[in-house]
């Protein structure tokens, strides 16, 4: 079973970091993703730039909006990810709780959605996509 | 389970099973499943199947059994059909299935799946009355007032989680056991008091208190060494003792200080003595623990003839280290005016003050009101009688209310 751990937290107080700050949080995050891997539960993770940076399309083809800024302002951002393969919720849980991120933020545990035999040939009966 | 001299027909039996096997049969499908919503579709029908079977050809040897493996048979019907779950259908198949003839009962996983952390604590009580003891969500919602499609809601989308999140079906490690406990006796209490602290008229609520014991015991049974569970059940069993001396024949409501200890029932109280006893002696307290021993206290003027207030409010100070929030502080500073009088009480309750969750809180102005008029400030007692009265949805305690207001100020008529 696959979970999505979402990282969030204040990136104002981040990008207030010291360099000591900065360089004890990047080991914490260095010796949990050997954590992660070690234990064979990691899939994939990623650091993200600030929201400042986050551009938003709404809309397609010739419709298409781009806009500046996140999709939305929040006290807390998302600011990075990790994909990882855990037996059950308990297991993404316990991992979560291991996460650097939710000493001062907030990591949100997503199960991975895999569709059903069922619904992928319902889906493939549909001209258009299912994402709504 | 009973003897019965005259074999019950084959109706009853399957009826009579359904109570008493439906959550255990839930439970053991559910975990293997995985799925709660699947397990209970799949034992509703079986049920379904046994009372159209059972009188024709007999009742099986094995009832539970019969049972588990036609509910079986109906979820890899619809799994096959559905083609869900392909992988854990393959399990299924092929594994070994526990055979009829030694059931294990998972209950105890069952209720620490309805009350895991990542459940929504507003479904958890439901969603035990439902998995475990079989309750319609209309039933539950009338007990939790709640419109029945909101119920619906909730304990659907609570059991979506429980599978699509796979929170698993498992009894928690003794490391975390005090720390996921905490949920289920939670769950249990909630179960009861909102029984209990709903008029008597509804017989549907007072159901609720019934089988909050009934689940109270099973859990004891499960972890007999869990020390908070023996609190809760004693706990549970004392406030039930009391059930015949809280209103007065014509229904009026008897606050605990002035009932009589004759209407108290004998045999529940002395279980719950014990039952407290037992807990104390496994040397972990905590928060039902105490609650109970303040009952136990209070109960003890049944042989002494006197209410020991001292003690009362040291177990109070007690629970207040377990669970501070603001109605243990209220029902605290009933103790606090006994001992040490009205006016450090009413002190005691000024902590309170601008607390957002006491504005509405009817028994926080029904105490504030009984303290002003103990001291004799008598437009202080009126203004908080009057708010009490206002925020009053029980008709008797109400009443009650109305009496005191009126017994202060005499223009009240």
């Amino acid at each position: 079973m696959q979970y999505l751990l979402l990282l969030y937290g204040d990136e104002k107080l981040s990008a207030k970091m010291t360099p000591e700050e900065l360089g004890h949080t990047m080991g914490a995050y260095r010796a949990y993703t050997s954590a992660l891997q070690d234990s064979g539960v990691y899939i994939g993770g990623n650091p993200l730039q600030s929201t400042e940076t986050a551009t938003c399309v709404r809309g397609a083809g010739n419709q298409a909006r781009v806009a500046d800024g996140p999709y939305a302002e929040t006290k807390e951002q998302l600011g990075g990810y990790y994909l990882i393969d855990a037996p059950n919720l308990d297991a993404a849980l316990e991992w979560a709780k291991r996460c650097p991120a939710s000493e001062h933020g907030c990591v949100e545990v997503r199960p991975i959605r895999v569709f059903t035999a069922e619904e992928m040939n319902g889906a493939s009966q549909q001209s258009a996509p299912a994402l709504a | 389970m009973e003897h019965h001299s005259n074999p019950r027909p084959p109706w009853l039996e399957a009826e009579c099973i359904a109570r008493e096997s439906y959550g255990k049969l839930v439970a053991l499908l559910a975990a293997e499943f995985r799925d709660v919503a699947a397990a209970e579709d799949a034992v509703s029908e079986a049920l379904v199947a046994a009372l159209t079977h059972w009188p024709e050809q007999g009742i099986p040897n094995s009832p539970e059994g019969w049972l588990i493996t036609v509910a079986r048979h109906r979820f890899l019907d619809e799994a096959r059909r559905t083609a869900r779950q392909s992988k854990l259908l393959d399990a299924l198949t092929s594994s070994e299935l526990p055979q009829p003839f030694s059931i294990p009962d998972r209950r105890l996983a069952l209720l620490f799946v309805c009350a895991h952390p990542a459940i929504d604590p507003a479904a958890r009580a439901p969603l035990i009355l439902q998995t475990v003891l079989g309750f319609g969500a209309d039933r539950i919602s009338q007990a939790f007032l709640v419109s029945p499609a909101s119920m619906a809601q909730r304990l659907v989308r609570a059991k979506r989680k429980i599978r699509d999140a796979a929170v698993p079906f498992q009894i928690p490690e003794r490391s975390e056991m005090p720390e996921r406990l905490e949920p289920v006796l939670d769950a249990l209490y909630a179960c009861y008091t909102e029984g209990w602290s709903t008029p008597l008229e509804g017989v549907q609520r007072n159901d609720l208190t019934r089988e909050a014991i009934w689940l109270s015991r099973l859990l004891v049974e499960l972890c007999p060494e869990s020390a908070e569970a023996l609190g809760l059940l004693a706990l549970v069993l004392y406030l039930d003792a009391r059930s015949a001396a809280r209103r007065s024949d014509l229904g009026d409501y008897i606050p605990l200080s002035e009932q009589d200890p004759a209407l108290w029932n004998p045999d529940l109280l002395d279980e719950a003595e014990s039952l407290l006893l037992h807990a104390s002696r496994l040397g972990s307290p905590g928060r039902y623990q105490f609650e109970a021993a303040i009952q136990s206290a209070h109960i003890a003027r049944r042989h002494s003839g006197q209410t020991d207030w001292a003690s009362i409010l040291a177990f109070y100070d007690a629970l207040l280290q377990y669970a501070p929030n603001p109605v243990v502080l209220i029902n605290r500073s009933v103790a606090l005016a006994h001992v040490h009088g009205a006016a450090m009480a009413l002190k005691s309750l000024a902590e309170l003050e601008g607390d957002p969750r006491i504005g509405e809180y009817q028994p926080y102005w029904a105490a504030k009101a009984n303290l002003h008029d103990q001291l004799g400030e008598t437009q202080h007692a009126e203004l908080a009688y009057t708010r009490a009265i206002g925020l009053a949805s029980d008709p008797a305690v109400r009443r009650f209310l109305i009496e005191r207001l009126g017994a202060g100020n005499k223009s009240f008529d």
